[in-house]
């Protein structure tokens, strides 16, 4: 799952760095993850790992780091 | 009445007297600023254990509304200063140096101003190209293009930048430089439509100072949870003022025809009833956002969360909308007696202020923001919690 989300931080997240360097819980943001391009990682990861992030997850936190979107799938796809 | 708005009555006069020449000659309201220094009202929101009033931002919101009736470059300065002031309070608080800029704030009524703009980064505050360049205990900043509302009058600034001359244009700080530690090379000049007196300047910004200075949160953090909901807010309180006051001058017309014409309404009186429908609606709209802020402030989720922004940036594009609805309302009511500027129906200083609401954050970059956020926040169907 983790390397989904790096392909997927590499493809929409528009950061300055590559994802395989950014450890599991380094902060997105400080990289340089905007809001526009966390809706789109967002869409991204709705599509790839068929779930949909309710509203009570649409926070920065959720989005922060590698770690907290795994967190956020794994509790979405228990959920299922 | 409560007690910052009749602290409040003397400030409103003295808008009131001045407002026409503030608005000829573009200056700074010089006389009312005095006025709420004299009230202490500049530190009306900042806590009392600071030394300020430890008012509620819907008291701030009345002052802004008030003063909005009859001076709105007045009541936005008052606002955009209030704006800083929030985030000083909710962002500075455990940071001995904020605190105590807090309290100095309150002892010498100190204005503050706000550098979040920059040449080259269209108009997006959510970007810096200039950085915060650490040198020890202390940094320097160099920021072009930005424009200032009352740049020259501030007796402090509060300045965004990148974290770093290696951080990424989205990652920002926000640091509180002082008059005496920056400098302010004038750009460009504001020979403005309306909201003339908040001279909002351009000027290449440089200064230096200690890094205890720079917020601890990250600019992101401010801009979500204190400055998005307080300017909107805010801003929209000034702008109901601007409105409720030009329908009142339309209603007053409306009066008068209708003691001079008993034989039934003048169809002035009835535009007077739909666009007290659209004040309504305007009102309502920011009473149920201040209400929104003040539950969201006891929850950090919901506070960072895109139905709280959403919700503020709806407030900010509803109320801009319909401040300009309400203001054309009252000029058709009215008819020439509004258009010309010495009557007491003109209404022509209220619809060139309230015009600086759709473009003061652009309405389309709030829409093109919101467009993205709605790919991802649902509509909420409920009328409750």
């Amino acid at each position: 799952m983790l390397d989904t989300i790096r392909r997927l931080v590499d493809e929409q997240g528009r950061l300055a760095v590559a994802a395989e360097a950014i450890g599991d819980n380094a902060d997105l943001y400080a990289t340089g993850l905007t809001s526009f391009a966390a809706v789109q990682l967002m869409l991204a990861l709705e599509e790839t790992f068929d779930v949909e992030f309710p509203d009570r997850m649409l926070n920065r936190r959720s989005f922060s780091s590698i770690a907290s979107i795994a967190g956020c799938l794994h509790e979405l796809k228990e959920a299922a | 009445m409560n007690a910052p708005l009749d602290r409040g009555a003397n400030v409103v006069a003295t808008a009131a007297r001045h407002a026409d020449d503030v608005d000829r000659k573009g200056r700074f309201p010089i006389e009312a600023f005095q006025a709420l220094k004299d009230a202490r009202l500049l530190s009306l929101q900042i806590p009392i254990e600071f030394g300020g009033g430890g008012a509620s931002l819907a008291d701030v919101a009345e002052l802004c509304t008030s003063l909005g009736q009859h001076c709105a470059s007045t009541a936005m300065v008052f606002a955009m200063h209030q704006i800083k002031v929030s985030s000083l309070i909710a962002h500075g608080r455990g940071s001995a140096w904020h605190e105590s800029f807090m309290r100095r704030v309150a002892d010498e009524q100190l204005l503050l101003g706000s550098a979040t703009t920059e040449g080259g980064v269209g108009g997006n505050m959510r970007n810096s190209i200039c950085a915060f360049e650490r040198d020890g205990a202390t940094f320097r900043i160099a920021k072009e293009g930005a424009l200032i509302s009352y740049g020259a009058y501030s007796d402090a600034i509060l300045v965004t930048a990148r974290r770093s001359t290696d951080a990424p244009p989205s990652d920002q700080l926000m640091a509180v430089l002082e008059k005496s530690q920056y400098r302010l090379d004038r750009t460009g000049g504001w020979d403005a439509l309306g909201m003339r007196g908040t001279c909002s300047e351009g000027f290449t910004f440089s200064g230096e100072a200690p890094v205890e200075q720079i917020f601890t949160h990250d600019f992101a953090e401010i801009a979500s949870e204190s400055m998005l909901a307080t300017a909107h807010l805010l801003w929209s309180a000034v702008w109901y003022g601007v409105a409720s006051d030009a329908l009142s001058r339309a209603q007053s017309f409306v009066r008068k025809d209708a003691r001079r014409h008993p034989n039934g309404p003048a169809p002035g009186a009835l535009r007077l009833a739909e666009a007290t429908a659209k004040l309504q609606l305007m009102r309502s709209n920011i009473v149920e956002g201040l209400k929104r802020f003040a539950k969201a402030q006891k929850n950090e989720d919901d506070l960072n969360s895109m139905s709280f922004a959403v919700a503020m940036n709806n407030i900010k594009i509803g109320s801009s909308q319909l401040s300009i609805e309400i203001i054309n309302h009252a000029l058709l009511i009215a008819g020439i007696a509004g258009y010309k500027n010495d009557t007491p129906f003109s209404v022509g200083r209220h619809m060139r202020d309230a015009l600086s609401a759709q473009v003061m954050i652009s309405n389309d970059r709030i829409f093109t923001n919101l467009s993205t956020m709605l790919l991802a926040q649902r509509i909420d169907q409920r009328l409750g919690d």
